[in-house]
């Protein structure tokens, strides 16, 4: 690592391109035969062949950061748009998409206009999506809801005479996997939105860390607390997880009501528990907050990823021409097929074809109606305010810091 | 003087004698010298030259002098860590300690079932980290694993890893439990180098077992306890793996010890000139830490432990 930074700080930047090819580094996971086969069809009529690199998804960032900062950067590399590539575009390395999109219809009336904006930064355009979109949504198990008499919840009122049922019965209400952290800050995200609106969380991902002292976000931490003491996560939270299969487990064993996740809960369960996928699965909205000021149809989670491109390549229009392909209705349906809703404007139409039609329009409909996506703090945020953010949220909901420490230490996080 | 002499003439007889020829030229370390520059100096002399600048690995690092020093002596998450990191070695130490010796001089004998059980406690050892970490991972889920099955049983809390102590205790439990072995085999080739006469000498005089452990076992273990220590310390010191993977520094903090700082703030956050720094302090503790116990155990001197004999 120290050894390539040092390559880096003498290297002329030639970029990773040669013999006219293009390097694109992926997001190693299932989905990555989508876009192979993207590349496969552009490879045949470009001059230009594009080569793409799977990085296992574990590794992605690190693998991502070294390279940017070494002479044999990707040309194109899938990111979360947003703090994920701000210090990319601090450091001018990314290409400039705005005039680009602008011009090119394709592009411009391609996609969702909400999810374009939302892969930016300051306003300016610097990726273009391309894979499905995955916002968080509260998943239950139907089977205890029609057990106890019980409709999903859609007010804090209905959430909290759900708990109150679910603990009497000694059933967990919320699967949260609390070791890993990111669980815990869905629950942050979604009640700083119902609350006091997207506006706050904007004014912090735009650099304000006074935005932190906003009174929504006090009450935000203060409504965790009382969902953790309340016992609404159960007593255990912290030593499970999501990864490993713990929360989705609980979920789908009956032990937990509902849990908070993002639209990949689908697949996950699909893949975990079948049948319960299949017959018991259900989802719903985050429900609206008791004096809240946000819309209960805003969403967070992540609008989708995108594609950059180095501003150091060598093949710049080959790799927009690349770029122009993912707004195509063949890609979309590839995408469609493998289980993901494309962020394409015609997409609606094609979600028939979908391995499950019914999830995939309501988180369809869910998005496209959304005044405002939020992306995934961890993602909007650059690394230095995203993990000091995950430790203070973890530390939140283990009970080591109050809600106001809380708050005092985001504010002074720098 | 009487002592050296003779000692100072062998030693120019034989150089006389033999001149280099049992010796290797230089020239044959040179690979050895240049792969342990590579691989050991160089990055440690950048880990310390980064350790005075900033740099988020993407542009070149800008040197902000002793910014990154002063930081790591207010930081109160560096306190915290250094102390959980002590801590953990501290109850590695001690828990490590006494087991892989009785075990070892226990394994020092030789019936043929000692032979067999030997080999069966060696095998922690031959697995992974990682597939260790895993495999108390599952064993741990408060939910599914073992431990909910026979916690209550056992009068432990499930939750054992969602808990600030249960959580550290973990740690030093799933590394102890993996590199007991090692140390377990270090003390039993320490015990099989005591002389028998040594004990029949004892018996003699009418010493029991306890009374032979206590005045001739321990005794002539001391430099083997000392080497087993400096590695145990030092292992500890560069604990991570099983942190990462089991408690991800959490609950809260509660197991984020210097290492795991460490990656947090250069692969996590990128500040890896900040990194640097608590890289370079943990390398300086370990050194100095390990130089202390050489020093106190009278390891230095080398005097013999046959000394009496």
């Amino acid at each position: 690592m120290a050894m390539a930074g040092l390559l880096a700080g003498c290297g002329s930047g030639a970029g990773g391109s040669d013999n006219g090819t293009l390097t694109a580094y992926v997001y190693g996971d299932d989905a990555v035969k989508v876009q192979q086969a993207a590349v496969d069809t552009f490879n045949k009529t470009s001059d230009v062949k594009v080569k793409l690199v799977s990085v296992p998804g574990t590794d992605y960032v690190n693998k991502l950061r070294s390279a940017m900062g070494s002479p044999s950067a990707p040309d194109i590399f899938f990111n979360w748009g947003g703090g994920s590539i701000k210090p990319y575009v601090d450091s001018d390395d990314l290409v400039d998409l705005t005039s680009t999109v602008k011009d090119d219809p394709t592009l411009k009336d391609g996609f969702l206009p909400s999810i374009m904006t939302a892969g930016g930064l300051d306003g300016k355009v610097y990726g273009v999506p391309m894979r499905g979109m995955q916002p968080v949504m509260l998943f239950y198990n139907k089977a205890l809801f029609a057990e106890h008499k019980l409709e999903a919840p859609k007010t804090w009122q209905d959430l909290q005479k759900a708990i109150a049922t679910f603990k009497a019965a000694g059933i967990t209400p919320f699967a949260l996997g609390g070791s890993d952290k990111w669980p815990e800050l869905m629950w942050m995200e979604y009640l700083l939105d119902r609350i006091g609106g997207p506006e706050v969380f904007q004014k912090i991902q735009n650099g304000d860390t006074e935005g932190w002292g906003d009174p929504a976000v006090l009450k935000t931490a203060q409504t965790v607390k009382e969902l953790i003491d309340d016992g609404a996560f159960g007593k255990n939270f912290n030593s499970v997880d999501y990864g490993n299969g713990g929360a989705p487990t609980l979920l789908n064993k009956g032990k937990a009501a509902m849990h908070l996740m993002g639209s990949w809960e689908y697949s996950t369960q699909l893949g975990k528990a079948p049948e319960f996928a299949k017959k018991d699965l259900g989802w719903t909205a985050f429900p609206t907050v008791a004096g809240g000021v946000g819309d209960p149809a805003n969403v967070v989670g992540n609008p989708t990823n995108y594609w950059s491109v180095n501003a150091r390549t060598k093949h710049k229009d080959a790799a927009i021409a690349f770029l122009k392909t993912m707004a195509s209705k063949s890609y979309s349906k590839a995408l469609v097929d493998n289980g993901d809703i494309p962020t394409t404007s015609n997409a609606a139409s094609m979600l028939s074809t979908s391995p499950n039609p019914e999830f995939a329009n309501d988180q369809y409909e869910m998005v496209q109606k959304a005044p405002s996506f939020t992306l995934s703090w961890d993602q909007a945020l650059e690394a230095q305010y995203a993990t000091p953010l995950l430790t203070e949220i973890s530390k939140l909901f283990a009970g080591k810091t109050t809600p106001e420490q809380f708050v005092e230490a985001m504010k002074a996080a720098k | 003087m009487s002592v050296h002499t003779p000692h100072a003439k062998r030693r120019g007889d034989r150089k006389a004698a033999v001149g280099n020829v049992g010796r290797p030229p230089v020239g044959w370390a040179v690979p050895g010298i240049l792969f342990f520059a590579l691989f050991a100096i160089v990055p440690l002399a950048i880990a310390v030259y980064l350790s005075f600048t900033t740099w988020d690995g993407l542009d070149s690092p800008t040197l902000t002098g002793f910014d990154n020093w002063t930081r790591l002596f207010k930081d109160s998450e560096f306190g915290q860590a250094a102390w959980l990191t002590l801590l953990l070695t501290t109850i590695s130490w001690a828990f490590q300690t006494p087991v892989a010796l009785l075990l070892g001089v226990w394994a020092a004998g030789r019936q043929r079932t000692r032979a067999v059980l030997s080999a069966i406690f060696f095998i922690p050892l031959l697995l992974s980290t990682t597939a260790i970490a895993m495999l108390f991972h599952a064993l741990l889920d408060p939910n599914f694993g073992v431990i909910k099955e026979i916690g209550p049983w056992l009068g432990i809390d499930p939750n054992v890893m969602g808990s600030s102590t249960g959580a550290l205790l973990v740690v030093a439990f799933v590394g102890g439990w993996q590199f007991m072995p090692f140390h377990t085999l270090i003390y039993q080739g320490g015990a099989r180098q005591i002389p028998e006469v040594l004990y029949q000498a004892a018996s003699i005089d009418g010493a029991g077992m306890v009374r032979q452990f206590f005045h001739i076992t321990l005794p002539q273990l001391r430099h083997t306890m000392t080497t087993s220590s400096v590695l145990m310390i030092v292992g500890s010191l560069t604990y991570f793996d099983t942190v990462l993977i089991m408690t991800k520094g959490g609950p809260g903090t509660d197991t984020t010890i210097l290492p795991y700082l460490m990656y947090r703030t250069g692969f996590q956050t990128y500040d890896l000139g900040y990194a640097a720094a608590i890289a370079t302090a943990l390398v300086i503790v370990a050194t100095g830490l390990s130089l202390l116990l050489v020093r106190f155990s009278g390891f230095g001197s080398m005097r013999s432990t046959r000394e009496g004999m």
